[in-house]
């Protein structure tokens, strides 16, 4: 309040509301041109004037998209994310309990190897992942996805930040009380760390339905693709028939722009847990 | 190599803290707890130890051999990584990688600390709205928001010649514009992050140090650099470092949108990686540089900490 009434000139904050709204305009505009445009049939999508609302919507586009396997690649996406997500809060969430909360030899070692495998680029090693699973035979299946989603160490950083906060007395109340290690982490911890086990699992569901790049190497056959994969292919095969491409892309992101409108809260602390660098 | 000189300091270090670390436990507690810690991060290390260490061995392993379509062909020692300073394409791509990074990162960085200053005094409302739509183009995930670039950047029905009276003009086919296209839409994907980090780090500035300095009559703008830039300073070097590492992994824009051409002018480091594993099946020079991209990332994160430390 303080900070508004001190504020910047009048002539200052209409500017920058202006530019605000123009850029949130520009940031929202290709979700706004995938949706109506999935719904515009061909002669509109290819004639010379752009139609800016779809004034004869047509469910064609959906109609041939559903002619390709697209439930096949949407059960599968939710496969996968789903998986990685509900893998990732189990072993982070114990993982960072223990790097926060216990005191045992090789912690900071530990610990400065995950943040430094943290530093290094993701997308270097999908490569050699690659030849990884197809020594263990996993090639085109959702595991070779999911496996490494779990492996990345952001998870237990996040839940060794959020597992700090958690107050030494109650595990030692727990303990005195005779509790084992198990029981004192599901019925004392657990409930203490739940919202950020929420922020990770959001996090990582949203960015697991979107790692292009992993499921592009990872799956090469049709049955197993995913939405993202499925539409990337379409996009191969029916260059110009940009109606078909937009809906296979509404179907791919109204789902998951759901899910972040639902959860953005959570979202919101996850990104921002995991950049205070402990 | 981080990870080497953590190890060689480890033990000195951890027989320094044991006193301190370990005070007021018994040998047999501190044996106990040991195990009992280990049991717990046992699960996850699995997964990190499987799919993170494990292809970082490979891909340092894979780029000294030599390998084609049949598999391993001897040992290749540093051919690889010759091979790539005499290869024109990889040089090119190195450019490329270049451009993307030294535009995208201070683009990037800069706007988001503005944005981010703009809407952190909004009302909580508001502020969520605005930090919702820049976050858009992210969740709404890059195949999805590549192939409406591509229909909004195509020569006859897409969007923007529409609008600007170009029609015909093809702005990814054309070895000018297209990487400037790849660019722009980069940065609408990368941007959302950097925002929700700001405005969350301009909430944690000492609001008592900034009110004493407008009691001593300190302009807005001299509030800004003297008294929250330093207290960001954090956030502005964990943005440049994410940016950095995301504009030096661009291929899924290039890999769907150019394949890399005209003739060479979108390749990265990145999609060249790929090309070479994916579609000519050489995965020692593949590894090769991928061993070199990561190397080039660690100096890049390493000189922005060393100068925005001396900075201050």
């Amino acid at each position: 309040m303080n900070n508004k009434a001190m504020g910047q000139s009048l002539g200052y904050r209409i500017f920058a509301i202006i530019i605000l709204i123009l850029l949130a305009v520009f940031f929202f505009f290709p979700l706004y041109w995938i949706i109506t445009g999935s719904f515009k049939d061909a002669i509109t999508i290819n004639a010379r004037q752009p139609q800016w609302f779809p004034l004869a919507p047509t469910l064609d586009n959906y109609v041939k998209l559903f002619k390709q396997p697209a439930i096949q690649w949407l059960i599968n996406t939710i496969i996968m994310a789903v998986g990685a997500m509900a893998l990732t809060c189990l072993t982070a969430s114990l993982a960072g309990y223990a790097l926060a909360k216990k005191r045992f030899y090789g912690k900071k070692v530990l610990f400065t190897l995950l943040v430094c495998a943290m530093a290094l680029p993701k997308q270097v090693i999908v490569i050699p992942l690659l030849q990884e699973m197809s020594v263990l035979n996993l090639n085109n299946s959702l595991l070779a996805v999911i496996l490494p989603t779990v492996g990345w160490p952001f998870g237990v950083f996040l839940m060794k930040q959020f597992s700090e906060t958690i107050p030494t007395e109650l595990m030692e109340a727990a303990r005195v009380d005779g509790a084992g290690e198990l029981r004192t982490f599901f019925s004392v911890i657990l409930p203490i760390i739940k919202p950020g086990i929420g922020a990770l699992a959001i996090f990582t569901f949203v960015n697991s339905w979107n790692d292009y790049f992993l499921q592009l190497i990872m799956l090469q056959e049709k049955a197993v693709f995913t939405i993202s994969l499925g539409i990337a292919r379409l996009q191969g095969e029916v260059s110009s028939d940009f109606g078909l491409i937009m809906a296979g892309a509404a179907v791919a992101a109204i789902p998951i722009v759901v899910v972040f409108l639902a959860f953005q809260k959570y979202f919101t602390q996850g990104i921002t847990m995991g950049a205070v660098k402990g | 190599m981080a990870q080497k000189s953590a190890q060689r300091s480890a033990p000195a270090r951890v027989k320094a803290e044991k006193r301190s670390e370990f005070s007021g436990m018994s040998r047999a507690l501190v044996r106990r707890e040991t195990i009992s810690a280990y049991l717990f991060l046992l699960p996850s290390l699995i997964f990190f130890v499987g799919f993170v260490l494990v292809p970082m061995g490979i891909c340092l392993v894979y780029s000294f051999l030599k390998m084609g379509i049949a598999g391993v062909d001897g040992f290749a020692g540093f051919d690889n990584y010759i091979r790539m300073f005499q290869d024109k394409v990889f040089i090119k791509g190195f450019w490329n990688t270049v451009l993307i990074v030294v535009v995208s990162v201070p683009a990037v960085t800069a706007f988001s600390l503005w944005v981010g200053s703009a809407i952190y005094p909004m009302r909580a409302g508001l502020r969520s709205f605005f930090r919702c739509v820049f976050y858009m183009p992210v969740v709404t995930g890059t195949v999805a928001v590549t192939v409406v670039w591509k229909w909004m950047f195509s020569p006859y029905n897409g969007l923007i010649n529409q609008i600007t009276g170009n029609i015909g003009f093809d702005w990814l086919g054309n070895s000018k514009t297209a990487i400037w296209c790849i660019i722009l839409i980069l940065f609408t994907t990368t941007i959302g992050q950097p925002i929700v980090l700001y405005v969350a780090a301009l909430g944690n500035v000492d609001q008592s140090l900034v009110e004493a300095a407008q009691v001593d009559g300190a302009t807005k703008l001299q509030v800004f650099w003297k008294i929250k830039w330093p207290q960001i300073m954090p956030t502005t070097l964990y943005v440049l470092v994410i940016t950095t590492i995301n504009s030096f992994q661009c291929f899924a824009l290039i890999q769907l949108l150019t394949r890399g051409g005209p003739n060479y002018a979108t390749s990265t480091i990145m999609y060249y990686i790929f090309d070479m594993a994916y579609n000519y099946q050489d995965f020692g020079y593949a590894n090769a540089m991928g061993v070199v991209l990561a190397i080039v990332i660690a100096i890049f994160s390493a000189l922005q900490f060393k100068l925005a430390k001396t900075d201050d």
